[in-house]
């Protein structure tokens, strides 16, 4: 595919991103932070996102896995993972967090189970997708420096 | 661990091409978060030193005070206290601070404000307000020796408005000022404060500013009454009445004019107010001290387009009258719809509420009135179905607000129920809920129009959603949502909507009525979703419930019985059979494709391997099957995946408890 061709493909595929509402505007100053100075911000940035991001579902996660349930420390840590998402621009991502810190508000345990599992339903969703654009991103930086 | 960026300047070239080369130091746990806020702060051409610990950030002011201009902290950080370094800064070094959370309760930014901060922002942190955040420093510029003109930190504790001398500017703009965007407006409040500066240099480091603090004022606005508003105000009058020492009569020319503005926009105000009042003809303003998101919130969760309303409308009667009504939900959903309209204590008040104000809802205004007075005469109707009342509301115009509308059948029957204690302040809390519940629908709608808010929405979102769920406690939800189901040709105004009401109906599953809540809160959603962008979101919206829906149904097993659900289910069972692909989360849940969904779910390249997945075995999936799909969960929860993606995500997610990974 020529360059022009996948860059099209990258910008709809953002912008369905943006239609669904995994991603909202947040996403665009990243993009928008991209340039010749900083050529890798957004994949920099996605990649530590990811990496965080499970770190602190795996850590919630183990969390709720006991008889009982620190509910400040899952605080934090939703927090945590509602701070990176809003940053990033994971618009549906932050908004299950905000489930989960109101199920841990309320001590519910079950509630957030629930909610943990829609954090990760939403985290599943946006990896892939995050994948597919990183995947179209490299393509297109490897025809730049081909046609270089 | 600490990374310095920005531009090459040393530390006294700031003072020439001041705000370019500022020095911040920036504080923040997240790495996303903190590589995020220092490229923005680069883009700013400020000199940007990050670290991602407090101590460190602590030793490194303490080595220098001088090094760093300004400090961008976050508040909830493992290894201290956000508040405890900023009043460390502050007294140590007195640097100006901002606060930076992802969480926008009132309390903390309160506690932000009196424990010295300059400012608090919400993460994720934009652009346009770092830009003004040089004006902190500006402002912390040594000040006259003047003992009233206190140092900004004083002020702040005690007007609580974030700046010094800003008080009585901020109080005309106090009630749309108390949310997130309250920074923004105080910062142009202090950016016109700095621009009346005859004859001082802003830019300049070195020469004291005039520091306009309450007693100052104080005093300014005694000698002005003193000699009259009219011709006898000039400023050698007044200066000579408050025989302040080192005030210039150019400062106070300045600091007159915009005293005479600010009054100007009083009246203005007052005017609207009055027409608000005497549109309701119940209790004025009593509500309007809205501390920042208190006030926002409630306002939000009763009103469609509330946040805008609020936004640019000063004054919030609206909740204050919103709490009295003990009459139908008519009136609270006309609240919701109107946002701004004071439902009054009558239903025929209703009819008198004109759609006042509320400038940011222009385009949603007219709408909303007739919105309002369709609910009243639904609202007369008690006995009207919620079918009906859609019908009524299918002709209403596309805006996000009458998706609200469409809600109100189910607002009238959750208020209904709490409508006892609608009279009395608790009331207030439970009509809001029982609005929010509808409004939750609603709200996520609202909140994407508002693109320009999006902090806003995202408070209204954690509100809404806290909101719903003590909704659900009056256990009507069900019936509602039943109603909502049946909405189904809303135009969408918002791609949006969908995530976030399905989101927001999460909470709801507490209770069982809620299991059809889920699914129906997305048919919901999915219903204001028109045209194509509809499938994308219904499909996605399917997916969150279906998702939604199996781990309800594992978990109490009922949701099959509920009679909601199932009529739900009819129509997300159609919804599937249009999914293509977007659904992987849904489908991963299905037993088939667990194994080898773990599989692909380990490399990292094949994740698109996900997306076959569902459209197998979705599309025949109905709810019948869900029990099916329901062993498989138990089984995958269950499963001891401590592998999931690369990060080792595990997951068993919802039930093993105590079996970890």
């Amino acid at each position: 595919m020529d360059l022009a061709a996948l860059k099209t493909q990258l910008k709809n595929f953002v912008q369905s991103m943006f239609e669904e509402g995994v991603l909202d505007n947040q996403f665009s100053q990243i993009q928008a932070l991209q340039d010749s100075t900083n050529p890798n911000f957004v994949e920099e940035v996605i990649t530590l996102f990811c990496n965080d991001a499970e770190r602190i579902i795996n850590e919630i996660n183990r969390n709720l896995g006991y008889q009982n349930v620190d509910f400040s420390n899952l605080d934090s840590y939703v927090h945590q993972l509602k701070g990176s998402s809003s940053s990033i621009g994971a618009n549906r991502l932050k908004l299950a967090c905000a489930n989960l810190r109101q199920a841990s508000d309320e001590r519910n345990k079950e509630g957030c189970l629930q909610a943990l599992q829609l954090i990760t339903c939403e985290y599943c969703l946006l990896r892939r997708k995050f994948q597919a654009l990183l995947h179209l991103e490299r393509s297109i930086v490897e025809l730049e420096t081909n046609q270089k | 661990m600490e990374e310095k960026m920005g531009g090459s300047n040393g530390e006294d070239s700031g003072e020439d091409q001041f705000p370019v080369g500022m020095r911040v130091l920036a504080v923040d746990d997240d790495p996303i978060c903190l590589k995020i806020l220092a490229n923005l702060l680069c883009k700013c051409q400020y000199q940007v030193t990050t670290t991602n610990q407090a101590i460190i950030a602590l030793k490194m002011l303490r080595e220098n005070k001088n090094r760093y201009d300004l400090v961008i902290s976050d508040v909830n950080m493992p290894d201290m206290d956000g508040f405890k370094l900023l009043e460390l800064v502050g007294l140590e070094m007195d640097l100006p601070v901002i606060m930076l959370s992802a969480h926008s309760d009132t309390k903390l930014v309160m506690k932000g404000i009196t424990h010295g901060a300059c400012d608090y922002l919400l993460k994720p942190v934009r652009i346009e307000e770092l830009k003004n955040i040089w004006q902190h420093v500006v402002r912390r510029k040594k000040p006259d020796s003047k003992d009233e003109l206190a140092a900004p930190n004083h002020d702040k504790a005690r007007g609580g408005t974030g700046e010094a001398g800003q008080t009585w500017v901020a109080c005309s703009s106090d009630q749309k000022v108390n949310k997130k965007r309250k920074d923004q407006s105080e910062d142009e409040e202090e950016e016109t404060e700095d621009n009346g500066r005859e004859n001082e240099d802003s830019s300049c480091q070195k020469k004291p500013r005039v520091v306009w603090s309450v007693d100052l004022h104080r005093k300014f606005v005694a000698a002005v009454n003193q000699l009259g508003l009219g011709d006898q105000a000039v400023p050698k009058k007044i200066l000579d009445l408050m025989n302040v020492e080192g005030l210039t009569r150019e400062n106070v020319a300045s600091h007159l004019q915009k005293y005479r503005l600010y009054l100007r926009r009083l009246s203005s105000v007052a005017t609207q107010q009055a027409n608000m009042v005497v549109a309701l003809g119940s209790r004025g303003p009593s509500h309007l001290r809205t501390g920042s998101l208190d006030g926002f919130g409630d306002f939000r969760s009763f009103t469609g387009p509330g946040r805008f309303s609020s936004a640019s409308l000063p004054s919030y009667q609206s909740r204050g009258t919103f709490g009295r009504l003990n009459s139908s939900a008519a009136l609270t959903l006309s609240g919701i719809s109107s946002g701004v309209i004071q439902p009054g204590n009558s239903v025929n008040g209703l009819r008198k509420i004109q759609p006042v104000v509320f400038p940011a809802n222009q385009n949603q205004n007219g709408v909303l009135f007739q919105g309002i007075t369709a609910s009243i005469e639904l609202n007369q109707l008690s006995q009207t179905k919620s079918t009906n009342h859609f019908g009524e509301y299918n002709c209403v115009d596309e805006r996000n607000v009458f998706r609200i509308s469409s809600s109100f059948p189910d607002a009238r029957v959750v208020v209904g129920s709490s409508s006892n204690s609608l009279s009395t302040a608790s009331g207030n809390a439970l009509v809001l809920q029982g609005n929010t519940q509808q409004v939750q629908c609603s709200a996520a709608f609202e909140n994407l129009p508002s693109f320009g808010m999006t902090s806003l929405n995202r408070e209204s979102n954690d509100l809404s959603v806290r909101g719903s769920s003590n909704c659900l406690e009056h256990g009507r939800c069900s019936e509602n949502w039943q109603g909502t189901v049946q909405l189904s040709n809303f135009p969408p105004s918002n791609e949006q909507l969908p995530s976030n009401n399905l989101q927001e109906s999460i909470p709801w599953r507490n209770s069982s009525p809620s299991n059809g809540c889920i699914a129906l809160s997305s048919m919901a959603s999915s219903a204001f979703l028109g045209d194509s962008r509809a499938d994308m979101l219904c499909k996605a919206g399917l997916n969150n419930s279906y998702s939604h829906v199996d781990s309800r149904v594992s978990a109490s097993g009922s949701m099959m019985d509920q009679s909601n659900a199932v009529s739900s289910n009819t129509n997300d069972v159609s919804l599937f059979s249009h999914l293509n692909g977007e659904a992987p989360f849904a489908v991963w849940l299905s037993e088939g494709d667990k194994s080898s969904f773990d599989t692909d779910l380990r490399s990292n390249d094949n994740f698109l391997f996900l997306q076959s997945k569902p459209q197998n075995g979705f599309s025949q999936n109905n709810f019948e099957s869900l029990e099916d799909i329901m062993s498989p969960v138990f089984k995958l929860e269950q499963n001891n995946e401590t592998a999931f993606m690369d990060g080792g995500f595990g997951f068993d997610v919802a039930y093993p408890l105590g079996s970890c990974m």
